[in-house]
């Protein structure tokens, strides 16, 4: 199991067909993009169809997993026994993606020195053997 | 020949409190009485009630309201389907729609809200008190489109509205410098003008931007004053035609334009989607809808005299004042500093009823009936001769709006 970084309390992800694939990539800690079977758009959240083109073909890419933080916010209320306050959800623009973002936390730094344009990379976390959750922290550089 | 315009003529609510401190009226006899209020306000009778239209996933269904409420028939009942608060205006703009092509005649659009007698928005089913066994986290199974998407926001602790309107608000100010006095001074306006409203939750409760910059940092920039309270209470107002407006009760006030609706590739918005695109995403969210609701009427910001903005959090008033273009972007915070939204001496007084922030937090529905108000007169913060009233339903996520003309 890798370092835990938030409890067991933590609201776990819910998934439909559509985005389970996303979820057992993640399982395998590996990070991806949906990509367009005509014409390669990525896109996230996963969805049946892609917005450019209308087509219904996809594969999944697969992306470093460097980013930077977009934006942030640092909570002071926990939502759950035993998590420590203030934690940090963030929007990381993922490198290799074709300009997509996700929603993540930022780890492994004190709370008041988070600042977007900072550059992170993911941390996976096993909240259990078949949940893993893609967080980031500061690239040491 | 064109249809009547819609009017409203009447508006109504329950007594408004905080949080859990309606426990002895139920949601549902609260949306009865919010009603028979706004329907006795027009001059009108229940008999006379035909549709009714609601938002936000009320509880309280129509066809339910409309059986014990002894409406003769109902001939129109109408859900909006914007999130939360977004649908406030939408559901005003739907009744008038049903009016104007004849579906109805009278439809009143009701919000009744007592989380404490539910479940409290943002929680999620979490608890911060520790279950006695901890389920093993597992993916679980997302019964609509929405909790898919909130698949991807969820396992990162972002559950609370507080957090979710914090990420385009904390952009906006590394775009833009904006501060957080400048959203502070937002809620301290809003608070003066709650001071002279007795249906106000906070009216007795003043606030300075010292209070505002003391207290507790719920999701940063957001501190508790950004965000707006919770409340239990009722209201609704009356829609019905241009002919039917002229012989009732009170000075009708016209619906002259509405819009509601997101941009491109919005879905839920900052809330739950990362990838809106980045010149939205510091932004509410309504330029377009703006821009669409000004060419429709033939108005500009400039012929606003009054307006009632959708406050769930400071940040989110202050994107909006761009997005409706009362300032160039990035330019609301100094817009603010400059004493514009005040009630006493500004360009734009705006929530003059005290908003979400200090009056009540009614999913927004509130400030339709503070607009109506505003037109009539009868505002406890009156902006004299006041012709056109902005009203608008949320921001960051799709929203709505109307543009209301005095008669
Ligand atoms: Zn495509």
């Amino acid at each position: 199991m890798s370092e835990r970084f938030f409890p067991d309390t933590m609201p776990p992800p819910m998934a439909d067909g559509t985005s389970l694939p996303w979820w057992e990539a993640a399982a395998e800690h590996r990070l991806v993009v949906q990509e367009c079977g005509a014409c390669q758009a990525t896109r996230l959240p996963p969805s049946p169809v892609c917005p450019d083109c209308r087509s219904d073909q996809f594969g999944w890419r697969e992306v470093s997993g460097q980013g930077e933080v977009y934006t942030f916010t640092r909570v002071h209320r926990p939502l759950g026994a035993g998590q420590a306050i203030p934690f940090v959800i963030a929007v990381i623009a993922l490198e290799g993606s074709g300009g997509l973002r996700m929603i993540s936390n930022v780890v492994g730094i004190d709370a008041d020195a988070v600042a977007i344009g900072m550059r992170v990379e993911v941390v996976w976390e096993d909240m259990s053997p078949d949940l893993a959750i893609p967080r980031f922290r500061p690239t040491d550089d | 020949m064109s249809p009547a315009r819609a009017h409203i003529v009447g508006v109504g609510e329950s007594a408004y409190a905080r949080w859990g401190k309606i426990g002895e009226v139920s949601e549902h006899a609260l949306a009865c009485q919010a009603i028979q209020r706004a329907v006795a306000d027009a001059g009108l009778s229940m008999d006379d009630v035909d549709g009714l239209a609601s938002f936000a996933e009320d509880r309280n269904e129509a066809v339910f309201l409309a059986a014990e409420l002894g409406l003769p028939a109902l001939r129109f009942g109408n859900m909006v389907w914007m999130p939360g608060g977004g649908g406030g205006c939408a559901a005003v703009s739907n009744a008038a729609m049903a009016v104007e092509t004849g579906q109805a005649e009278v439809v009143v659009v009701y919000r009744s809200l007592c989380q404490g007698q539910f479940y409290r928005f943002g929680s999620g089913g979490v608890s911060a008190d520790a279950p006695a066994e901890p389920p093993v986290p597992s993916l679980q199974q997302a019964n609509s489109l929405l909790m898919a998407s909130m698949g991807f926001a969820m396992p990162y602790g972002l559950l609370m509205a507080a957090a979710a309107y914090a990420l385009p608000t904390r952009r906006h100010m590394h775009l833009y410098g904006t501060t957080s006095e400048q959203l502070g001074l937002l809620a301290v306006t809003f608070r003066e003008h709650a001071s002279r409203n007795p249906r106000a939750v906070m009216g007795g409760r003043p606030l300075t931007l010292e209070d505002h910059q003391a207290s507790p940092m719920i999701a940063d920039p957001h501190r508790l004053f950004d965000c707006c309270l919770e409340s239990d209470g009722a209201c609704a107002v009356v829609v019905t035609t241009e002919e039917r407006a002229r012989d009732l009760a009170k000075r009708p006030v016209e619906i002259l334009g509405s819009e509601q609706g997101a941009p491109r590739g919005y879905a839920f918005g900052p809330f739950t989607n990362a990838n809106i695109p980045d010149a939205l995403y510091a932004t509410g969210g309504g330029e377009e809808m703006a821009g669409r609701l000004w060419a429709k009427t033939g108005l500009s910001p400039a012929d606003v005299d009054v307006a009632q903005l959708y406050d769930h959090f400071t940040g989110c008033v202050l994107m909006q004042l761009e997005d409706y273009g009362f300032c160039e972007r990035g330019e609301a915070g100094g817009f603010i500093e400059s004493g514009a939204l005040a009630w006493e001496g500004g360009s734009l007084p705006t929530n003059t009823h005290g908003g979400s922030l200090s009056e009540a937090y009614i999913h927004g529905l509130n400030h339709v009936v503070e607009g109506v108000r505003s037109l009539r007169g009868e505002s406890t913060s009156p902006v004299e001769n006041a012709e056109v009233c902005l009203v608008t339903s949320a921001a960051c996520v799709p929203s709505s709006a109307l543009l209301l003309g005095r008669k």
